[in-house]
């Protein structure tokens, strides 16, 4: 069975559609890399699975579990059932590209503040959770820190222990490096490396080749809101078949 | 020297700082809900919020006094009558004071509050979701304590010409600070000695608060301000 399965997706923005029909399998521990240059729509596909934007159409499978959709006076569809929508989205732990850190709370109550707050955990079991999560990537040295006090590397970092002290099922990146200096992309590349490397589900939308050739098992290339070839990213990568691809990749890889 | 007027003096001081924090507790809650009203996406609930703003900062606080106090005095009894009973209510003058002042400073810290919602970034709210919250969890975890800081610096002046404005409540007899000292004024002919202990005591009232605001707007800025230079 699938962790997660979005079947046919469609967004448009007024008459311009940026997804037409985009559909994504990941089993447990699969790593899936969405690759494509700025608006192809890979990260409107990627808030259209936590319906931070609503899509036109399509459906979104968690683990077994269907959202259930209706259409909403603005076009689109939003959650037939709010409760049912909060539920999965704390399912579907998500990194942003600006890291968006809640900027009143320093690193450990960023990342307490959702296991108690939407999952209901004590106080106590959230901190321990909370230390484990900030010490496994590294920043547990600036738990008292507040964002606006931390490098991009450090916020990330952080941002990525808020996600991961859910538990989630999927994790969502969504360009989680795109903002970070260059030097200090590599930490976070790492601690997402490791998380591969534990057997997470994680859906990774990214500028970085490497971590999509060496780390994910999974590759999607979107084109103007068209998957245009999607494979073994080894393979895909080494011998793309598409010309948009090889246009692609011959800009990104100079 | 207050020729044993200054004990009514304070009774009444204590009467304006009641006055004031209670009418400002009220105006903070419809301010809120004029805020959101304002900001809803849906279009009538908004145009709601418009019309409050509109009205209220269009129209003099002393006439809207007038008018809520006597006004609404005589709508009561009006309608009262046409229900059949024949005792003549009367308005508490503190109650009908807290009303009107929390009713008019309610519009102007709608604004100030929708300023101040506008001011935070979305991503802090998509987060907020994204992680599972509902509205009204986001509403008061992220954005009311981000609000806070933005909203300090309207805020204070909305409490300052609050505070002032509380002298308008003594025309319709709340027995105030300003009601009293201008009765002691009157009864002693020494209006200058009354009226400047007066301005006294508002000017410790509007320090004071100067001061409690200053702590409060350090206390919301921590994170943010000592980044800055």
């Amino acid at each position: 069975m699938y962790k997660l399965e979005v079947q046919d997706l469609h967004k448009s923005y007024g008459s311009h559609e940026v997804l037409k029909g985009v559909s994504l399998q990941a089993k447990a521990g699969d790593v899936t890399s969405i690759i494509g240059s700025s608006g192809s729509g890979k990260s409107t596909f990627l808030r259209c699975i936590n319906l931070l934007e609503q899509p036109s159409g399509g459906s979104i499978v968690l683990d077994g579990e269907p959202l259930k959709l209706i259409s909403s006076r603005r076009g689109g569809l939003e959650a037939a059932d709010p409760k049912q929508l909060q539920r999965m989205r704390s399912r579907l732990s998500m990194v942003f590209q600006h890291f968006n850190l809640w900027s009143h709370m320093n690193a450990l109550e960023n990342v307490m503040e959702a296991p108690v707050h939407v999952l209901g955990m004590g106080k106590g079991e959230a901190r321990d959770r909370a230390e484990h999560y900030l010490n496994k990537v590294g920043v547990a040295h600036r738990m008292r820190a507040w964002p606006a006090h931390m490098s991009g590397g450090e916020q990330q970092r952080v941002a990525i222990a808020r996600a991961l002290a859910m538990e989630p099922e999927v994790m969502l990146f969504d360009e989680p490096t795109s903002a970070l200096d260059p030097e200090l992309v590599g930490d976070v590349l790492k601690v997402m490396q490791d998380l591969a490397q534990e057997g997470r589900t994680m859906v990774v939308v990214t500028h970085e080749m490497g971590f999509a050739r060496e780390v994910s098992n999974q590759l999607v290339f979107l084109h103007q809101g068209v998957v245009e070839e999607r494979g073994d990213p080894r393979k895909v990568l080494a011998n793309p078949q598409s010309e948009r691809l090889q246009q692609f990749l011959c800009g990104s890889l100079k | 020297m207050l020729h044993g007027y200054g004990s009514s003096i304070l009774e009444g001081a204590w009467l304006t700082v009641n006055l004031a924090l209670t009418a400002m507790a009220l105006a903070i809650v419809l301010g809120l809900i004029g805020a959101t009203l304002r900001l809803s996406p849906i279009k009538w609930l908004a145009r709601l919020g418009e019309v409050y703003t509109t009205l209220i900062r269009g129209i003099p606080d002393l006439v809207l006094i007038l008018l809520i106090f006597y006004g609404g005095q005589d709508l009561m009894n009006r309608i009262a009558m046409a229900l059949g009973s024949t005792d003549y209510i009367d308005i508490n003058p503190f109650v009908a004071g807290v009303c009107t002042m929390g009713f008019i400073f309610g519009a102007y810290l709608s604004e100030t509050f929708r300023g101040a919602f506008m001011a935070i970034p979305k991503g802090q709210i998509e987060a907020g979701l994204a992680y599972g919250m509902g509205s009204a969890q986001v509403f008061w975890r992220i954005l009311v304590p981000q609000m806070v800081r933005f909203a300090l610096p309207g805020f204070t002046n909305n409490w300052l010409v609050l505070t002032k404005s509380t002298a308008l409540i003594s025309v319709i007899g709340l027995q105030d600070m300003m009601f009293k000292a201008k009765s002691a004024a009157d009864a002693t002919h020494e209006p200058f000695t009354f009226f400047l202990a007066v301005a006294g005591l508002y000017l410790m009232l509007t320090s004071v608060s100067l001061l409690v605001l200053r702590f409060l707007g350090r206390h919301y800025s921590v994170g943010i301000k000592a980044a800055e230079l």
